[in-house]
């Protein structure tokens, strides 16, 4: 038990890159504070210019999915192609899509 | 304007930072956590790196001038030979074949990692010197001194940001942490006169417009240290006596084995690469 307190706590990073839009998982690491999270998610995650923003947030704070329920959660939508906005024929005006 | 004080000022730039670099490499694998371990690596590597821009820019000086001019440049007999043979020089003979009284990087530099206050107090004392000491630089009238302190500047930035925000955790940690960190900033304070004390090269280069007037420094000094002291609810360290020394080749007994240590393969296998 008092092993475990010594450990500074687990933090999840996100990392958007220059070109990206969105926030990426990069991976984790354990820092004290949010601000030691940031700083050394900058050391440990940005040292090759992968990123100009970083979020992090606190391992026990995300909540995951059941991996036993991966069946029951995302197989129903492998026949429903008809989701996909592949059957509506576009006018020739429009372009880029 | 002579290039022999450019070449001083700059050798001088150099050492300072190479020698910090290699105490924190040192911490290299040996970090009390794998992302703090990183952080002091990455701090190192920033202050070789900017050693590396200082000793090339010197090796160049030294490789442009009438041999007469460069017959006694330094003390080491290995690196002066060399120069006589009229090889060209390369910042790496600037690193590894100068002894320790052609060194002048400051004593504080090269003091001992010690336990992580220590380590912290080091940094702390020392990123803030450099901080106004590459602002001050970048109005250098030698616009390679000039490029080289602005490109750093933003490294140290950084390296503040991370000595003060561990001074603070520390200073306003356990009962433990904080009579640690106070140990040390006391420890180290007395090396820190030295930083703002013209030696004869600096006063040549700031009369030539290249270097700067680190006396004029020290009072902005004190006053971004005492803050940072006080947020950490810690005292002010004192002294009664400034060690000085190193910025004229007198150094404290530390600096022998680290150049043993990082010179020690170049020594034994001259031009050993990679």
């Amino acid at each position: 038990m008092s092993n475990e307190n010594k450990e500074w706590p687990l933090w999840e990073v996100f990392i958007r890159s220059k070109a990206g839009l969105d926030h990426k998982h990069a991976g984790s690491l354990h820092a004290a504070d949010a601000q030691m999270a940031i700083e050394n998610a900058r050391d440990v995650y940005t040292r090759r210019m992968e990123g100009i923003s970083i979020w992090v947030v606190e391992s026990k704070h995300i909540h995951a999915s059941n991996p036993e329920e991966a069946a029951a959660f995302f197989d129903p939508a492998q026949d429903k192609i008809y989701r996909h906005p592949t059957f509506y024929n576009l006018p020739d005006e429009l372009k880029h899509m | 304007m002579s290039s022999i004080t450019t070449l001083k000022y700059t050798l001088q730039l150099a050492d300072n930072v190479l020698i910090m670099g290699q105490r924190l490499a040192a911490w290299c694998g040996k970090g009390p956590v794998l992302e703090q371990d990183i952080a002091l690596t990455n701090i190192s590597l920033d202050q070789i790196g900017q050693a590396r821009s200082l000793y090339q820019y010197a090796a160049l000086i030294i490789n442009n001038m009438p041999a007469a001019d460069k017959a006694h440049l330094f003390n080491a007999p290995l690196l002066q030979e060399k120069i006589n043979n009229q090889h060209t020089i390369t910042e790496d003979d600037l690193a590894y074949l100068r002894d320790a009284w052609d060194f002048r990087n400051c004593l504080l530099v090269e003091q001992e990692n010690g336990d992580w206050a220590y380590t912290v107090a080091r940094s702390f004392f020392f990123d803030r010197f450099q901080y106004l000491l590459y602002a001050a630089l970048q109005k250098s009238m030698d616009s390679t001194l000039a490029a080289i302190a602005e490109k750093s500047l933003k490294e140290v930035q950084y390296h503040i940001k991370w000595a003060s925000e561990w001074v603070i955790r520390l200073g306003d940690g356990t009962a433990i942490s904080k009579e640690k960190m106070q140990q040390a900033l006391q420890a180290r304070w007395e090396y820190t006169g030295e930083l703002f004390a013209m030696n004869a090269i600096e006063q040549a280069a700031m009369q030539a417009n290249i270097g700067v007037d680190v006396s004029s420094l020290q009072q902005a000094y004190q006053q971004q240290i005492e803050a940072i002291v006080n947020e950490a609810s810690l005292q002010m360290p004192t002294a009664a006596w400034m060690q000085t020394g190193g910025k004229n080749g007198v150094h404290t007994e530390h600096l022998g084995y680290i150049l043993a240590e990082m010179q020690y393969l170049q020594r034994a296998y001259p031009n050993m690469e990679w």
